[in-house]
C-alpha cells in the first residue's frame, strides 16, 4: 500500500457518507466510524460506500495514514484524542451555533474552533480543510485534475509537510489544493466567514484568501 | 419472508407543498400573515379542483413563514376540497407531543373523509426548540423516543410506554379514532443514512427532501431504505421526494419571477446560519443540473420525469412559492402544474415505459 493512501474517516452522516464515496473513487482504503459500534453503520456503509470498512473509531485510527474529522463538532470531546498521537489529522467539522449555542467555547470571535480541536488533540498534527464546501457540492464538483475550471478547497495547516500531503489528498478527492496559511488561518473558511460555503475556483478562492490576509478575523 | 408483497407498485402521485412564504399583493407590498394564510387555502382549493394528488404545509416559527400550526390550515383546506391529500410537511415531532399530533390529525381525518397524512421529521430550522421548551443537545434522542411513540400510537389501541424525554403511557388510550384504522404516516429525510434506516425501522413510507445538488446523487438513499426494510421486514412501496421550484408560461418569465425571490429566501435564512449569498451561477447551476425545478411546464415536466425515473420514486413533491412572489403568479404556478406539468410528467414517464420501481 503507497504511503497516505489509508484514511480513517470518524462520522458516518453526510459529510463522512461523501468524504467516503469520493476517497474510494481515488482509490483510497477507507475506515469509517460512527458514534458507536460498527453494526450500528454497518447497513449504510454497505450501500452507500461499498468497499468502505465499518468500525470503531479506535481501530479506524489504528489503521489510518489519515484521519479525517466529520462528526458534528459539539461531540469532539468523544474523539480518542490519545490514539491521535503523532497522526495527521484534517478537521472538516464546522460551528454551528443553531445547534451548538451562541454560548459555545466556539463562539470566540478570534480563535478557531480548528485551534480548539487542536488543543484537545495533544500531539496530533491536526490541518482543517474540506470545510468549507458543501456536502453536495463536494460530491457533485469532483473533478479530475486539469478540468477547467475544477473547484478549489482550502487548506490550513501548521507544518508544510502535513499541508502538501493533505494537498495531494485534496487533489485526488477531485479538488485544487489551496493552501492558505497556519491553523489560525482557517478562521476564514468558518460559517459567516469569508470563504465559508465557497464552492468556487482556484484563482478567485486565492483573491479573497489573499484580500483578506491582514483581517483574518473580520 | 416478512417482506409484504404488493401485486402492483402504486401509482405515482404529485403534491405542492408550501411553507406558508409571505408573497406580495398586487401593489408589490407583502401580504400579512394571515392574508398569505388564506393565499395557501385558495392554492390548496384551486390544487383540488385540478386534480393535484396532496397539498403538503410544513410548520416553521419565523417571520418570513405564515404558517405554524399546518393542520388548522390544512383542516381549513379540508372543508373547500373534496380529493386532495391533507399533509404536514414536516410535523417537526422533536419538539411536539405525540399524542397531540396523533389527535390533531386523527381528527383531520375525520373532518376530511380519511385524507390526512402526517410527515413526521426532524426539521432543519431550530427556532421550535427554544420556543416549546427542548434542549437543541436532545436533537436526537428527541426523534428517537418520539417516533416510536408515534409508531405505536397509529396501532390505535391502549399504548404503554416509557422513555426519559417525555411521560409514560400506562395503557393510555388516544382518541378520535381513524374510520380506517389507519392515519397515514410518512418520514421526511434530508439525507441522514441513520434517518432513513429508522423510517424502514417502522415500515413507514420515505420521503426524501432534496433541496440541493443533483437528485441522482440520492439513489444510494433510496437503495438504502430498500436494503434496510428488507432486513426490517417492513414494506418500502412508497418513495417521495420533495424539491423546491416554480413554473410560468416560459422559462424566463420563470426564472425572472423565481430568482429575487430565492434570493432574498436564501441569504435571509444563510444570514442567520453563516451560508455566503446566492450566487447567480449558482442558482443557474441548480436550475440546469440542480434541485431548482423552474421554467416552463414542458422544462419542469421533463425534469422531474428524469427525477422521478432516476430515483425510482412513486411521489413527487414541488415546494412552490419560496420567497416573496407576487400572489397572482403563485396561483398561476398551480394551474399550470395542475393542469399542464402533471399530465406531461405522466405522459413523458409513459412513453419511456416507466415503472415505479427500478
Amino acid at each position: 500500500m503507497p504511503a497516505n493512501k489509508t484514511l480513517a474517516i470518524l462520522g458516518a452522516g453526510k459529510l463522512g457518507v461523501v468524504l467516503t464515496q469520493l476517497a474510494l473513487r481515488a482509490g483510497y482504503t477507507v475506515y469509517i466510524a460512527g458514534s458507536g459500534s460498527a453494526d450500528k453503520i454497518a447497513l449504510s456503509i454497505k450501500v452507500l460506500t461499498p468497499g468502505a470498512i465499518a468500525t470503531t473509531a479506535e481501530d479506524a485510527i489504528t489503521h489510518a495514514d489519515i484521519v479525517i474529522l466529520a462528526l458534528p463538532l459539539g461531540k469532539y470531546r468523544t474523539i480518542p484524542a490519545d490514539k491521535l498521537r503523532g497522526k495527521l489529522v484534517i478537521d472538516a467539522m464546522n460551528y454551528w451555533w443553531e445547534v451548538d449555542g451562541r454560548d459555545s467555547e466556539f463562539a470566540d470571535p478570534v480563535t478557531s474552533s480548528s485551534e480548539i480541536v487542536r488543543d484537545y488533540l495533544v500531539g496530533a498534527r491536526v490541518v482543517k480543510a474540506l470545510s468549507h464546501m458543501g456536502y453536495h457540492h463536494l460530491l457533485d464538483e469532483s473533478r479530475p485534475a486539469g478540468t477547467p475550471g475544477r473547484k478549489a478547497i482550502a487548506i490550513a495547516g501548521d507544518n508544510d509537510t502535513d499541508n502538501q500531503t493533505v494537498a495531494t489528498l485534496v487533489d485526488d478527492l477531485g479538488f485544487d489544493p489551496v493552501i492558505i496559511g497556519p491553523l489560525a488561518r482557517g478562521k476564514i473558511l468558518e460559517p459567516a466567514h469569508e470563504l465559508f460555503g465557497a464552492h468556487i475556483d482556484k484563482t478567485s478562492l486565492l483573491k479573497i484568501a489573499t484580500e483578506n490576509e491582514d483581517n483574518p478575523t473580520k | 419472508m416478512a417482506t409484504k408483497k404488493k401485486t402492483d407498485q402504486p401509482a405515482i402521485s404529485f403534491g405542492l407543498d408550501s411553507f406558508g412564504d409571505i408573497p406580495r399583493g398586487a401593489d408589490g407590498k407583502l401580504l400579512s400573515h394571515a392574508a398569505a394564510i388564506r393565499q395557501v387555502i385558495d392554492e390548496a382549493v384551486l390544487a383540488d379542483k385540478l386534480g393535484v394528488d396532496a397539498i403538503a404545509l410544513g410548520e416553521h416559527h419565523r417571520e418570513d413563514f405564515a404558517i405554524s400550526s399546518p393542520e388548522m390550515v390544512l383542516a381549513a383546506i379540508a372543508s373547500k376540497t373534496k380529493n386532495i391529500k391533507l399533509a404536514s410537511g414536516v410535523t417537526v415531532l422533536s419538539s411536539d407531543d405525540p399524542v397531540r399530533v396523533f389527535e390533531r390529525f386523527a381528527t383531520l381525518d375525520a373532518v376530511s373523509n380519511g385524507r390526512a397524512q402526517v410527515i413526521l421529521g426532524r426539521g432543519s430550522f431550530t427556532e421550535s426548540f427554544p420556543l416549546f421548551g427542548y434542549d437543541l443537545r436532545d436533537y436526537e434522542i428527541l426523534f428517537e423516543e418520539k417516533i416510536e411513540l408515534f409508531a405505536e400510537l397509529l396501532k390505535e389501541k391502549p399504548v404503554t410506554w416509557s422513555g426519559t424525554k417525555r411521560a409514560s403511557l400506562d395503557k393510555a388510550d388516544v382518541y378520535p379514532k381513524t374510520e380506517s384504522g389507519h392515519l397515514e404516516t410518512f418520514v421526511g429525510v434530508g439525507g441522514s443514512p441513520q434517518s432513513v434506516i429508522r423510517a424502514a425501522k417502522y415500515g413507514f413510507p420515505l420521503v426524501l427532501a432534496i433541496i440541493g445538488g443533483a437528485p441522482e446523487r440520492f439513489a444510494p438513499y433510496v437503495d438504502l431504505y430498500k436494503h434496510a426494510a428488507q432486513e426490517f421486514g417492513t414494506s418500502s412501496d412508497m418513495i417521495g421526494m420533495h424539491s423546491p421550484g416554480f413554473i410560468a408560461d416560459t422559462d424566463e418569465e420563470a426564472v425572472k419571477i423565481a430568482w429575487p425571490a430565492h434570493k432574498t429566501n436564501f441569504d435571509r435564512i444563510g444570514r442567520t446560519r453563516g451560508w455566503p449569498p446566492l450566487t447567480r451561477e449558482h442558482f443557474d447551476y441548480e436550475v440546469a443540473n440542480g434541485s431548482l425545478y423552474i421554467g416552463s411546464p414542458e422544462t419542469v415536466a421533463r425534469k422531474i420525469a428524469k427525477s422521478i425515473k432516476a430515483l425510482g420514486v412513486n411521489r413527487f413533491d414541488l415546494v412552490y412559492g419560496g420567497g416573496p412572489m407576487p400572489a397572482s403568479a403563485r396561483l398561476h404556478m398551480v394551474e399550470l402544474y395542475g393542469t399542464k406539468v402533471i399530465p406531461r410528467v405522466r405522459e413523458l414517464l409513459a412513453e419511456q415505459g416507466s415503472s415505479a420501481s427500478k
